[in-house]
């Protein structure tokens, strides 16, 4: 005898669609359109060559004669027309805000990956260990919040570069910066982690999983990770837009990515020497992309939190 | 003309408007109130019996709404009230003890404070004689030295004696009617006894008439005049305690005593409902219970019963009393 | 003669309240214990259900606890078939471990959400080594059976049932070990009583199938009647009276079993009149000294205050009270 019914069960992308999430995406217009913007901005600097009409990185495809090209306008020289306009040297705007992108997205990325996956260690460690491993953690995370991020990323930047060989700066710079934004960020993670375990841990299910010898490693990766996942996925989303700013002020600070592979940061920096000297057009493309992205990660975050929160629903 | 009962309740409809659909959770409930009787609303979780008690009081959720009937408090409506003046009604004329102290209670005032604040809202007299009737109420429901403890927070008293005050605080305007949404549900066995005790006889005291929603039928038994059935949003049994305690006539009502294991029954297996109560969203056509029941017949799966009268204070919605009083009727 | 599975003796467990380090030097406070469970001993015979009943702070589960060894005892020996648990390690301990299992109070959280039912069933077996391959799948479809549900749930996911489902889940996983003792920690309190019923039939029948013991923690006198054996009564962490099911309710010894007997609302209508109970359970951290019970006790008398009463037989079990002392049982 069954006593459950027997129903149908959809397929994986049916279920998917009609789940409460997707409902909630399709039904929020602000979600839809920071969806549309985030999802816009990041392919285009994904196919950034294939779409980009120069490779801004490339010196043989640069005429310094089309340098500060007005944007839809013909140069007064070339008579070359570029959407956007150019830089001093010649380089196609928006050629280098797709270019510029790609490397803000893949710093952005790399460094939200690296934080949630320290963050996450630590906080599942903390939470289920608890005592002073947690104590431990939590103190040196405490610490790390009483400095802001940014003087931190600062810092750190600071040490590496002093270990790296000059030769090796430019190469190594991307890298350092993602260390430089992950590893100032990872604290949010364990917190919120550490919180979630600390629930989790005590639940029926862990304690059925004890009960029959299962490895500690075992209950925390297969039993409690998945059960702690959903507000890590809300910070890394609002993490995401702050990390494309961290590694923005870090660049316009010029700590950041060298000129020769410029970020949308780079690119604002170099853009706000002209501002005054009338070519506005270097400096206000990027600012307006990375303001556009920014913006339209974190309300996708906003919304993934709301979303997710069912006391909110 | 009689006088109308204290509280009428008439086919009343809640739905929730949700994205799949509108869910009826509760569906033409109709039931009244005597004037100085408990009532008690039994049924299981998800059958509804909370949302019938938050619709009197007009503190239905949202989404939630009623969507049909209507609710007389002595004749007059009181479902389509405006929020101020159902405020007024609630407190003053409709009292409330809900199952965890701690959401009736504020943590913030002294117990001291929300009495005196209960009664000068709903009763005209100075702080010094409300701040009497308030120890007095105290002492009436069992706290050792009220004038003392009076002055304590709600966090010092003990889950029982917070209970205690919830229901001095519930009964402090006098009201004619108290709905206890599961009053002892979250206290110990030894407690609970005690806490019922109190309940039923202040109220028997006050005149004041009692709604008592619980899924325990032991506690209904012990306190109740009547008690309703409720399942799937609908009533399936209304009638005095005894009658329906010791001669269930729905065939649910009759699964759920079997199914209660008591201190004095010797049979080694209890009665079983098979499968459980559907979910708003697959309530089956004709009876609720259909799928359930031991006696479905072709018309349960058509049709809805309607509460039919069963002897002089009794009402049954189910087929099968039809039958028999047709069966009267003709032979 | 009786075959003992389950030997508890002078059971004891603490639990450290006091504040942190810090608040206690700043606050001049000294360490503070709860006495969650004390001094308590009983044995539990194959085939058999033991019950432990009690309200809350009696220990009842703190005890179910360090039975399947999710606690460690502060004092006192538990053994498993004649062996001690706690000295037990690698695979005796593995082996021990297959034989004793526990179903749980809340059947929302004792199932991961994020697992399916196929994979939550087959835990227990692929971590005992009890089938490999597309063993356990069969297996797994079995277990469904035997507890009422159906070979296809397994791919479900644990939300896609109600809580009387998922306590047939729960059992099955229980069962997937293929143990001979099962610790049944409040396993219907959360249910509707329909389904408790559907439930209590459903742990009966696998009792009567695969000769299950069980220890049946609970706090419905109706429940432990209906389902047990043997009743153990606990009162703040110490037992206060054991004794055969039938004895338990005709004939209490402990006055505070018969406070809870009276406790219990009748639900035949006979019109008996009941002693009104009285007081309401002390604060574990501060006991009352001598016998717990004595601030609600009818009976109280000045000894009653100041020595703890010692279990003393009784006609089928044992009861702690200075009552029966003073006049033995005939």
């Amino acid at each position: 005898m069954s006593l459950s019914d027997q129903s149908k069960t959809p397929g994986r992308l049916a279920r998917a669609w009609d789940s409460d999430i997707a409902w909630s995406f399709r039904h929020s217009p602000v979600a839809l359109v920071a969806g549309a913007v985030s999802l816009l901005i990041i392919l285009a600097a994904a196919f950034a060559p294939l779409i980009a009409p120069h490779d801004p990185f490339d010196p043989s495809t640069l005429n310094l004669m089309d340098g500060f090209s007005a944007p839809m306008e013909p140069n007064a020289f070339t008579g070359n027309v570029y959407w956007l306009g150019t830089d001093n040297q010649g380089r196609d705007v928006f050629s280098t805000i797709l270019y510029g992108a790609r490397i803000s997205l893949f710093v952005g990325f790399a460094a939200v990956l690296l934080a949630m996956v320290l963050g996450i260690a630590a906080g599942l460690v903390a939470g289920y260990r608890g005592g002073w491993v947690d104590g431990l953690l939590m103190r040196v995370a405490d610490v790390q919040l009483t400095f802001p991020s940014i003087l931190l990323a600062l810092l750190i930047f600071g040490i590496a570069r002093g270990f790296i060989p000059p030769a090796y700066r430019e190469e190594m710079a991307i890298w350092v910066l993602i260390v430089a934004i992950g590893l100032s960020d990872w604290v949010q993670y364990a917190r919120v982690v550490r919180g979630a375990t600390m629930v989790e841990k005590n639940k029926e299910y862990v304690q059925a999983a004890k009960l029959i010898g299962a490895h500690p490693a075992k209950i925390v990766l297969r039993h409690i990770l998945p059960n702690v996942l959903g507000p890590v996925l809300v910070i890394a989303t609002i993490g995401l837009a702050l990390a494309i700013i961290a590694e923005a002020t870090l660049s316009f600070l010029g700590v950041g990515v060298p000129p020769t592979q410029p970020s949308l940061g780079t690119l604002i920096r170099i853009g706000q020497g002209f501002l005054f000297s009338g070519e506005w057009w270097i400096l206000l493309f990027p600012s307006i992309t990375l303001l556009a992205l920014a913006l339209s990660v974190n309300l996708l975050g906003d919304w993934l939190r709301d979303a997710l929160n069912p006391r909110l629903r | 003309m009689t006088t109308p009962p204290l509280l009428s309740v008439r086919d009343l409809v809640v739905e929730f408007p949700t994205r799949r659909g509108t869910l009826r959770a509760i569906d033409k409930v109709s039931f009244d109130i005597a004037e100085g009787e408990v009532l008690g609303m039994v049924g299981e979780s998800g059958a509804g019996k909370s949302l019938i008690g938050a619709a009197i009081i007009g503190l239905l959720e949202p989404p939630g709404r009623i969507a049909g009937g209507e609710i007389l408090l002595r004749g007059e409506r009181i479902d389509s009230l405006a929020a101020e003046p159902m405020r007024r009604i609630r407190g003053k004329r409709i009292g409330m003890v809900f199952q965890d102290p701690l959401t009736s209670l504020n943590p913030l005032y002294t117990v001291a404070e929300q009495l005196i604040e209960t009664i000068r809202t709903h009763i005209d007299c100075n702080d010094r004689e409300a701040r009497e009737r308030a120890v007095a109420l105290l002492d009436r429901v069992g706290i050792p030295a009220a004038a003392r403890r009076i002055n304590d927070y709600p966090h010092h008293f003990s889950g029982g004696m917070r209970q205690r005050v919830v229901i001095a605080l519930a009964l402090a305007a006098e009201p004619e009617l108290v709905i206890a949404d599961e009053p002892t549900t979250a206290l110990d066995v030894s407690v609970q006894a005690q806490i019922i005790d109190v309940l039923k006889e202040i109220c028997a005291e006050r005149g004041a008439s009692v709604m008592l929603i619980t899924h325990d039928m032991g506690v209904i038994a012990e306190t109740a005049d009547r008690v309703a059935v409720l399942y799937a949003g609908r009533l399936a049994e209304i009638g005095p305690v005894r009658d329906v305690i010791q001669h269930a006539e729905h065939p649910y009502t009759q699964g759920l005593m079997g199914s209660i294991p008591t201190l004095t029954q010797t049979s080694s297996r209890l009665v079983q409902i098979p499968g459980s109560m559907p979910r708003l969203d697959a309530i089956p056509q004709g009876c609720a219970f259909n799928p359930r029941c031991p006696h479905a017949m072709e018309r349960c799966r058509r049709d809805r019963p309607g509460l039919l009268p069963r002897g002089a204070d009794r009402e049954v919605a189910c087929w099968l009393y039809e039958a028999a009083e047709e069966e009267v009727r003709h032979g | 003669m009786a075959d003992t599975v389950l030997q508890v003796a002078g059971l004891t467990r603490y639990f450290d309240v006091s504040k942190p380090w810090l608040n206690r030097v700043l606050e001049r406070e000294e360490r503070q214990f709860l006495t969650a469970v004390d001094d308590a001993s009983f044995e539990i015979e194959r085939g058999e259900t033991f019950a432990l009943v009690g309200e809350s702070g009696s220990g009842k589960s703190t005890i179910a606890k360090m039975i399947v060894g999710l606690l460690a005892p502060s004092r006192g020996t538990i053994a498993f078939d004649g062996e001690p648990m706690h000295i037990q390690q690698g695979a005796a301990m593995r082996n021990l471990r297959r034989r004793f299992q526990m179903i749980f109070q809340d059947p929302f959280a004792s199932l991961n959400p994020r697992w399916r039912v196929g994979e939550i069933i087959a835990e227990p077996i692929r971590t005992f080594g009890i089938a490999s391959g597309a063993e356990v799948e069969r297996e797994v479809a079995r277990l469904l059976e035997v507890v009422g549900l159906s070979a296809t749930d397994a791919g479900k996911f644990p939300h896609e049932f109600s809580g009387g489902q998922r306590q047939r889940i729960a059992i099955a996983r229980a069962l997937s070990s293929k143990p001979e003792f099962i610790v049944c920690d409040e396993p219907t309190s959360a249910l509707d009583v329909s389904v408790q019923a559907q439930i209590l039939n459903l742990m009966r029948d696998l009792q009567d199938e695969f000769g299950l013991t069980y220890l049946l923690i609970s706090h419905d006198l109706s429940v432990v009647r209906h389902m047990a054996n043997r009743i153990g009564v606990l009162y703040l962490g110490r037992l206060v009276e054991i004794a055969d099911s039938k004895r338990l309710f005709t004939d209490p010894q402990h006055p505070y079993t018969r406070m809870l007997l009276d406790a219990v609302p009748d639900l035949a209508l006979s019109g008996r009149r009941r002693t009104p109970v009285t007081g309401e359970i002390p604060n574990p951290i501060n006991p009352p000294s001598g016998c717990a019970f004595h601030p609600r006790c009818p009976h109280v008398m000045e000894r009653c205050k100041r020595e703890i009463p010692l279990s003393r037989p009784t006609a089928t079990g044992t009861a702690a009270c200075h009552l029966l002392e003073d006049a033995p049982v005939a």
